[in-house]
């Protein structure tokens, strides 16, 4: 089969036609990665114009129209152009690698699901030049906002997220079906590494909820050129109904967005405590107990809207629940640590930030679940604080961490500790100064997505907006990282890190371009 | 609080950062508020806040005892264990037992809260873009006193022009009145988009969404000037429509709204007059500004294509007719709202005056408040 193929041996076309064609499970993972970035830094400068403009109070810089219109972008591009190809690019990268397989089972699915995205996007952010401006009703685009009184651009958002939703539903089912097909023979389900585990589980959540997202863009396209009104009170619709569709889509968005996160988080912290992980099995029925709930605790973002008692005491009681498995691999990762011969490269500091500050991520969301609690902190920056939490050093840190971890493999080279540590440093200092006082600011009443702000919130703003802009810059030195080790650097052995377990370490670095021609047979420390 | 020392240290950086000209005082946390549920609501956050901390201080204790004994730098040699199901059965059960004991007074609570009762005043709170409405309801139709609360502050305090004041963002030309000790419903409802009625020291937040009329209530007990704003995007001018509510003594809750009332009947008289050009003009500049200049700009150029100018084109050049009925009617699908409950028959004769005869648009014509009159009573269009 692979080996009687003539073609098998060679290496990737030349030029810039190489990555329009390219069926390679890299060179996809590659381009899924820099685009990633690409949007990061383009929903960063966004952001940025938010802290800014919020660094005192009164309107300095900007309109409150093109305010909304950057909190929207900002939120739309960081979720479905900055976390989600992230993690697909690592996705796809690691795991035939990981699972002993020479590439995705689809490989020019493979192809056309990432070059969807750049098309996505491009039309997203044509939007803002456009008659009206880009989309201002916040990323969750609440109806009637978004419909009888959207932009003329809300066609174009809505065409955009249908291309993102048709892309993420063909990586997830390329994701799918390599995991459950293409293993190496004798590498059975419990003998994956923890971040093919979360990827398959995320990979169904996926599929499950963008259909749903598709449907509730679809019904806005509806209600706002064919004049139905599945969400006009006037035309005997339900506005509130919108949030129900939206948020069975949106609350396990919030999961495929963590849990390819918790498998990088579980194969880092093993490989530096050079501990095997603590309770690999309830790790994986934590993983898939987390799954499960998120589909079943949508309305706690919607405890304002009016539910009656026993509507909000279920889903209280529901969302309560969701701390135990995420409990559960909270512990896991200390327990991991305890007891082990740590060394703290780049990886396990971005690692262990992780732990610690998704913690605090959980203990706000936590205190949101209680419903008569969530009523005074709805809506005000206790909740940026909180998601943001969860989603920056959170999502965005394990994919940090991700990519020093395994950047020696993708490229045969280190990366510069010392750098790596300043970028971390730098992040993590940047990142709680902009974020913590954030919880204060919400607790003290400031609502969110406001362009100015009462005087006694002044001062917290301004530590904030300080603490954005150095993370912000601090992501140059990340680029100029990777940079540097793509163009040379100390050789990477195969084993790269002294206490890393799996597949991935047993083949040279970097990769040869078709991961494993013949089956690896040592499958008993496939897992960390 | 514990948080003496990030508090300390953030302080320190704004100072060196040259600090804030309006030096507020540092508010770290959620309101006690001034009713019993409120201060519920406060206990509940506290409890649960340090439940968190303790929790984070066992975790993250335990992290760094590990990090400083386990390094491989002290010569630590890693343990070989891998599961332990005790201990996994242990911290699954015992976050649950916690769970559910902080479940109970969150529970009560919440039944509290909807345990709505009798009311003694009920108030429709109605959200538009970007004010609030209020309507003190009354069996009387005659006694109804209604009006629309919106923003103070002026544009030159928000465009740095002018020294912001203590208020700034939190103060509104006509606030809601109501009586202490008395048990107020409000039964909030949107015009438009969604909003939210928010009131901190009340720990009342509920949506208000077109179509629907939600309830919640408040027993208020200590006077006092009580302030909240808008908190759910509602648009452009999201930040800019504040909640401004009075608490006061039941004698002077009567005495205010008997004015009010007062006030009321006297407006409903002056439509019978016939007022000048100059008259109407002048109320309709002010009218102008406070009503439609968020959109349609003082200038009226608007803000295309959402917001359309109103300077040289449209109806505001047209059949007066016309003018007057998407004023009164607004229109399906837009932005533009129905003025005809919001504002009284003299007040949309002068907004509509003044915008067929402003800003170069000449028409030279108007119309009378006894038209307008004529127009909502008779449904005549």
């Amino acid at each position: 089969m692979i080996t009687e193929n003539p073609h098998d041996s060679h290496g990737p076309d030349k030029g810039l036609m190489r990555w329009v064609f390219t069926t390679n499970h890299k060179d996809i993972g590659t381009l899924y990665l820099w685009f990633s970035f690409l949007m990061f830094l383009t929903g960063g400068v966004m952001a940025l114009i938010i802290r800014s403009e919020l660094f005192q109070p009164g309107l300095q810089l900007v309109q409150p129209e093109f305010f909304i219109q950057m909190t929207t972008m900002h939120g739309l591009i960081m979720v479905f152009g900055a976390v989600m190809p992230a993690f697909v690019g690592l996705a796809n990268c690691l795991i035939p690698m990981m699972v002993g397989a020479p590439d995705m089972a689809m490989p020019r699915m493979n192809n056309f699901s990432f070059w969807i995205l750049p098309f996505a996007f491009g039309l997203l952010l044509s939007s803002l030049f456009m008659e009206g401006g880009a989309p201002n009703f916040g990323w969750t685009f609440y109806a009637p906002l978004s419909t009888d009184f959207g932009p003329p651009s809300t066609t174009f958002f809505i065409f955009a997220v249908h291309m993102m939703g048709i892309s993420s539903i063909m990586g997830s089912i390329n994701i799918i079906v390599t995991i459950l097909n293409l293993r190496a023979p004798g590498m059975t389900l419990m003998k994956m590494p923890l971040f093919v585990w979360t990827w398959l589980i995320t990979a169904y959540l996926l599929i499950a909820v963008m259909p749903v997202l598709a449907g509730v863009v679809t019904m806005m396209l509806m209600d706002i050129h064919f004049n139905t009104a599945f969400f006009s009170a006037g035309g005997g619709g339900d506005p509130v109904l919108f949030q129900h569709i939206f948020w069975f889509f949106g609350h396990p968005e919030v999961y495929i967005m963590i849990l390819p996160a918790f498998g990088i988080v579980s194969a880092i912290i093993p490989t530096f405590a050079r501990k095997r992980l603590f309770g690999y099995e309830s790790m994986v029925y934590a993983t898939a107990s987390i799954a499960f709930l998120s589909f079943i605790v949508w309305a706690h973002h919607m405890f304002t809207v009016g539910i009656p008692i026993a509507g909000e005491l279920y889903f209280m009681y529901a969302t309560m629940l969701i701390a135990v498995p995420t409990g559960v691999k909270v512990f896991n990762w200390v327990a991991t640590m305890w007891q082990g011969s740590m060394t703290f490269e780049t990886p396990m500091l971005f690692a262990i930030a992780f732990v610690v500050l998704f913690s605090i991520g959980g203990f706000s969301g936590l205190m949101l679940s209680i419903v008569p609690a969530d009523f005074q902190y709805h809506d005000t920056y206790f909740v940026v604080a909180h998601f943001h939490y969860v989603l920056v050093p959170g999502s965005v840190f394990s994919v940090m961490a991700a990519v020093y971890y395994w950047l020696p493999k993708w490229t045969g080279n280190m990366y510069d500790e010392a750098l790596g540590k300043t970028h971390f440093w730098l992040s993590f200092i940047g990142i709680n100064i902009t974020f913590f006082p954030q919880h204060f600011v919400g607790l003290a009443g400031m609502p969110r997505r406001i362009p100015d702000y009462p005087l006694q919130f002044a001062d917290f703003n301004m530590v904030s907006s300080c603490g954005a802009f150095l993370f912000g810059f601090s992501q140059l030195l990340f680029l100029f990282i990777i940079i540097k080790t793509i163009r040379g650097g100390e050789k990477a052995t195969e084993q790269v890190w002294e206490g890393a377990h799996g597949l991935e370490w047993t083949i040279p670095s970097p990769a040869p371009y078709h991961t494993f021609t013949t089956p690896p047979s040592d499958l008993n420390e496939a897992h960390g | 609080m514990r948080r003496a020392n990030p508090i300390s240290w953030s302080a320190g950086l704004v100072m060196l950062l040259g600090g804030n000209a309006a030096m507020a005082e540092w508010t770290l946390n959620m309101t006690e508020g001034v009713t019993e549920i409120s201060r519920q609501v406060y206990n509940l956050h506290m409890i649960f806040f340090f439940v968190c901390v303790a929790i984070g201080v066992l975790v993250f204790g335990t992290m760094i005892v590990s990090m400083v004994l386990h390094r491989k730098s002290r010569g630590a040699v890693p343990a070989t264990f891998h599961e332990n199901t005790k201990l996994e059965y242990m911290w699954t059960i015992l976050p649950i037992v916690i769970l559910i004991v902080m479940a109970v007074p969150a529970t009560s609570t919440l039944r509290d809260m909807y345990d709505a009762g009798e009311s003694d005043i009920d108030i429709e709170v109605r959200g538009i873009q970007w004010k609030w409405q209020y309507t003190y309801l009354n069996d009387d139709p005659a006694k109804e006193v209604r009006f629309v609360s919106s923003l103070l502050t002026p544009k030159d305090e928000i465009e740095n022009l002018a020294p912001k004041n203590e208020f700034y963002l939190l103060e509104v030309d006509e606030p809601l009145v109501i009586p202490i000790n008395k048990r107020i419903r409000f039964l909030i409802t949107s015009e438009d988009v969604i909003h939210a009625w928010w009131v901190p020291a009340f720990a009342v937040k509920k949506d208000a969404i077109p179509g629907f009329i939600h309830e919640s209530w408040a027993i208020v007990d200590e006077p006092g000037i009580y302030r909240g704003q808008c908190a759910e995007l509602c648009g452009k001018d999201h930040g800019f429509m504040p909640i401004e509510v009075h608490a006061v003594s039941e004698e002077d809750y009567e005495t205010w709204l008997a004015e009010k009332q007062e006030a009321a009947r006297v407006v409903y008289e002056t439509i019978g007059k016939e007022w000048t050009f100059e008259e109407l003009m002048a109320t309709g500049e002010t009218v102008y500004q406070q009503s439609c200049a968020a959109c349609h700009q003082l200038n009226g150029e608007g803000i295309p294509p959402v917001f359309p100018a109103l300077k040289g084109q449209g109806l505001a050049v047209g059949p007066i007719a016309a003018h007057t009925d998407i004023i009164l009617n607004g229109k399906a699908g837009t932005a533009m709202q129905a003025f005809g409950t919001q504002l009284n028959p003299a007040q949309l004769a002068a907004v509509i005056t003044y915008e067929r005869n402003a800003w170069g648009n000449n028409l030279a014509d108007h119309i009378q408040p006894s038209r307008i009159n004529e127009i909502l009573s008779g449904g005549a269009q």
